[in-house]
């Protein structure tokens, strides 16, 4: 590469401008830009969050609350009145109905963060706000500009679920020690879901309500069908499918696993792990694909 | 600093931007002059690094755009068409988070930014959220941040489309306060006074070819004459009246709303037009102007 | 009253001394343009989100009735006699999805209209009023409302839950709550200027949906708890609905039916208020 900057043009500009020099020559722009762009996209993004810090704040605490109040408390009562259902929840060993709804209902909160902020945020990146095509004029590449926003909501996500992790230790809601890495599957759990929500917003062209339909359509199916309130298997086998292909589901079940040891062959626990991870994956290089494209144009 | 060769952009089957050639030389300021659609913008993104050319040869500073993104774009201050500033950050942080992109430090961007909101004269709006700016506010701070990083190249897409008078000449102030200083100013417009008050040199574009090469004077000089008379009949009869002017000026072009007489002497020409009993409905002597220029290349009138 | 100086042609031949109606300048009497443009527009948007509004209890019901249901058994209905789970949710649904589209259609649908759309603006550059402007916004909600609570009865008649002709007055009933959330809705939203602050409302829905006796009965709940949550007007549609739906009546439903009739009255007063304060001042 031909280097074409030379100090001794800095001299000669600066002596017609006052104004304060950089402190880097573009070329060790572009190298730093190169090496940490995705950090430098990430700490916009957090900057942005500040912008709406109470309303994360108020998700992250008050949706723990209010579920653990209402489902926790209530319906337990309801089910755990019931002594045959209690025994059949938990397969092999009988655990109280808050128990088995916990790694549910962090699960559910992951995924519903991971919707959030994959949806209209990322859609107005490309057409109202059009956030990204500022960044995209500087030294980033769109790839650091998938990388920045996906690490974004991976900050936003463990704090939602670590958060609620503390929330859930005083209602006696987890029984095993390892318990705790359920904050990272289930972040994981939203990242198998949100980086593929994050590609298909990012080619919408215009908006004519898709993401109420993904709201209406996909989320909520998903959120009623896999197993979260109630067995699977309380299910009949025609609507088991989906329990099958949810993410939430396997995030739950990888979480029912770690809480309180939900008897389970070995082999379904890397399942769950693994076609969480996959979906993450093929969800983040999707992302990056269109990203490109489109920023490219 | 830039040349480009043959440089050419398709979208599907169209060519926006249909091998064009042109260099700019540091210090210079380069007008693309052109109506919507001439594939101006296109062309700025392609020597912007940010949209990738389908054809043909392109360097800034010496670099591919297509193959060192990241160093092109650190050379340079982009000014997009369409503003595309942070609304979920304030003013200040505006300029400062775009400077984290070029891997400056705080310690710099902090008293940066101080110095590039008083340049742009939004100094008192430093905390206000972007939503409360006026559209020459805007634009402003959109040419303060693309200065973040002191870039002796700046590219202005269409700068002042849309703002009212007094904000234009607020912002053309800007402008030759830059180019003094010795940035290299390469800007789109399809305002011919825009055109000539900035531009040392420009190319004419239109459906992505090159018309004309050249500075506004020289333009003027080679494809018009010095002056015009502009004739108003009324939109009914300015067609029928045509064929009475004929002979009158060098040449006459006719269009729906007036007839434009060319000639080097406007007022003679006036003369002619009465001597042949002829009584338009207004009357207007002026120098020839870009939009001129343009008329004589493509038949047609620059903003329609 | 000197607002109206200007009036159309028509109205200024038949009435050239202004009105002395008491709403006179807030009220037209034309509610009808303004649900033509709603239908109109509703018409020509998307099918699929309109059906949606639909689906979405009935999934709802049929996820928690046959799921939750095979956990729980029965529970004790209004009348005092063990009924099935999904008998005992659905009503509760239903007054859950008369709320959330009453408040979506007067809340975020306004709230974008009057801040982002600029529409209002638009109208009341005619000669109609704000209010004309509500009314009309209301009753649209209502006529959906209307739509879905027909629907998702015929789904419970299908799903065996219906088991008396009193049902049918669920309806009406949903109608009605749909009403009391929209009135107020919209006055509340009045007062919103950012998306942050829409956002709280919807969480404020959300315990209001959890703990309204929705899914297990208020007994589970200490005294104090549950005399808060017999205030909130959710409560009060749920247990209409599902007397209603088990065909017993008794002086609780009266009450549950005035609730609603207050809540309408202080609703619109409010409504009307806040837009003579934003649009005539
Ligand atoms: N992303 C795109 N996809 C398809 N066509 C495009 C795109 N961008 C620009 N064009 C087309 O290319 C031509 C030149 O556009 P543009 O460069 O924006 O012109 P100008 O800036 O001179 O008004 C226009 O016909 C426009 O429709
Ligand atoms: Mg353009």
């Amino acid at each position: 590469m031909t280097r074409t900057w030379q100090p001794a043009d800095a001299a000669a500009a600066g002596r017609q401008r006052a104004g304060l020099r950089p402190p880097l020559d573009p070329l060790q722009s572009a190298a730093r830009a190169r090496r940490f762009g995705s950090l430098y996209y990430l700490e916009h993004w957090l900057r942005a969050m500040r912008g709406y810090g109470w309303t994360v704040a108020l998700t992250a605490v008050g949706t723990p609350l209010v579920y653990l109040f209402g489902l926790g408390v209530g319906l337990a009562a309801l089910v755990d009145a019931n002594t045959s259902a209690a025994a059949s929840l938990g397969s092999g060993r009988p655990v109280p109905y808050l128990v088995f709804v916990a790694p549910a209902l962090l699960a559910t909160a992951a995924i519903m963060v991971a919707t959030d902020e994959n949806t209209y945020p990322v859609m107005s990146g490309f057409k109202w706000r059009r956030t990204y095509y500022g960044p995209n004029a500087s030294p980033l590449s769109s790839h650091q500009l998938v990388n920045g926003h996906c690490l974004g909501v991976l900050c936003r996500l463990l704090l939602t679920t670590g958060l609620y992790f503390l929330f859930l230790l005083p209602a006696g809601a987890v029984l095993e020690a390892s318990g705790w890495m359920m904050i990272l599957t289930s972040a994981l759990g939203g990242l198998a879901f949100g980086l593929p929500v994050m590609a298909y917003a990012a080619r919408i062209e215009e908006d004519k309500g898709q993401f109420a339909l993904v709201q209406r359509f996909i989320v909520m199916p998903l959120f009623l069908f896999s197993g979260t309130y109630f067995p699977l298997e309380a299910m009949p086998l025609v609507v088991r499918w989906i329990g099958w292909i949810s993410p939430l589901w396997h995030s739950t079940e990888l979480g029912r696993v770690l809480s309180y040891g939900q008897a389970e062959p070995a082999w379904l626990t890397a399942v769950h792990l693994g076609y969480l991870a996959l979906l993450a994956v093929a969800g983040w290089l999707a992302a990056r694909r269109i990203y490109a494209r489109r920023l490219g144009k | 600093m830039i040349s480009a060769r043959n440089l050419t952009k398709k979208f599907g089957d169209v060519a926006a931007v249909d091998g064009i050639s042109f260099e700019v030389r540091a210090g210079e300021s380069f007008g693309l002059l052109g109506p919507n659609g001439a594939g101006k913008s296109t062309t700025m993104r392609m020597i912007g690094g940010v949209s990738r050319r389908s054809s043909g040869e392109l360097a800034i500073m010496g670099l591919d755009p297509d193959r060192y993104g990241p160093e092109v774009r650190a050379h340079l201050g982009v000014v997009p068409q369409q503003d595309n500033l942070d609304e979920e950050l304030r003013v200040r942080d505006n300029l400062i988070v775009y400077g984290r992109y070029f891997g400056l430090p705080h310690s710099y961007l902090r008293p940066k930014a101080d110095e590039l909101l008083e340049f742009a004269q939004l100094t008192d709006k430093a905390k206000s959220k972007i939503d409360a700016l006026s559209g020459g506010m805007k634009r402003r701070l959109t040419i303060a941040r693309s200065l973040i990083n002191e870039p002796r190249m700046l590219l202005l897409d269409e700068p002042t489309t849309g703002l009212d008078p007094q904000a234009r000449h607020i912002l053309w102030d800007r402008l030759f306060r830059l180019k003094e200083s010795g940035v290299t100013l390469i800007l789109t417009t399809h305002y011919m006074d825009e055109a000539e008050q900035l531009c040392d040199r420009l190319i004419v574009v239109d459906k992505g070819r090159i018309m004309a090469e050249g500075s506004p004077a020289a333009l003027i000089r080679e494809h018009s004459t010095r002056e015009v008379l502009e004739l108003r009949f009324g939109s009914e009869r300015n067609a029928s009246v045509a064929a009475e002017l004929a002979g009158i000026g060098e040449r006459q072009e006719t269009l729906p709303d007036r007839v434009l007489i060319y000639a080097d002497d406007g007022e003679a020409a006036l003369e002619q037009v009465s001597a042949r009993g002829l009584r338009p409905l207004t009357t207007l002597v002026r120098r020839s102007s870009l939009e001129d220029v343009f008329l004589r290349l493509t038949g047609r009138s620059l903003i329609d | 009253m000197s607002q109206r100086t200007i009036t159309g042609p028509g109205r200024a031949a038949a009435a050239p001394v202004p009105s002395r109606r008491p709403l006179a300048s807030l009220y037209a009497g034309n509610v009808r343009a303004v649900v033509g443009r709603g239908l109109r527009a509703t018409w020509s948007s998307n099918w699929a989100i309109m059906a949606s509004g639909f689906v979405e209890p009935v999934l709802y019901l049929v996820a928690m009735g046959i799921g939750l249901g095979s956990l729980i058994g029965t529970v004790q209905g209004p009348g005092g006699e063990q009924i099935g789970y999904a008998s005992y949710i659905a009503p509760a649904l239903l007054a859950v999805s008369a709320m959330n589209g009453a408040v979506y259609d007067s809340t975020w649908n306004v709230f974008f209209k009057l801040n982002f759309a600029r529409l209002y603006e638009g109208m009341l550059n005619t000669s109609l009023g704000p209010l004309d402007v509500a009314l009309g916004e209301i009753l649209l909600a209502l006529l959906r409302g209307a739509l879905y609570a027909t629907g998702f009865t015929a789904v419970m008649g299908v799903m065996g839950l219906i088991t008396t002709p009193w049902a049918l007055l669920m309806i009406p009933a949903a109608v009605l709550i749909a009403f009391g959330f929209a009135s107020f809705g919209m006055g509340i939203t009045s007062y919103m200027k950012t998306f942050q602050q829409m956002d709280w409302i919807t969480f404020l829905m959300l315990p209001m949906f959890l703990f309204s006796a929705t899914f297990y009965p208020l007994s589970v709940y200490p005294e104090p708890i549950q005399r808060l949550i017999q205030a909130l007007p959710l409560w009060h549609g749920v247990e209409l609905l599902r007397q209603l739906n088990a065909g017993v009546f008794n002086a609780a439903t009266a009450i549950h039916v005035l609730y609603y009739v207050v809540m309408i009255l202080l609703g619109l007063l409010l409504t009307t208020g806040r837009l003579r304060k934003l649009f005539l001042s």
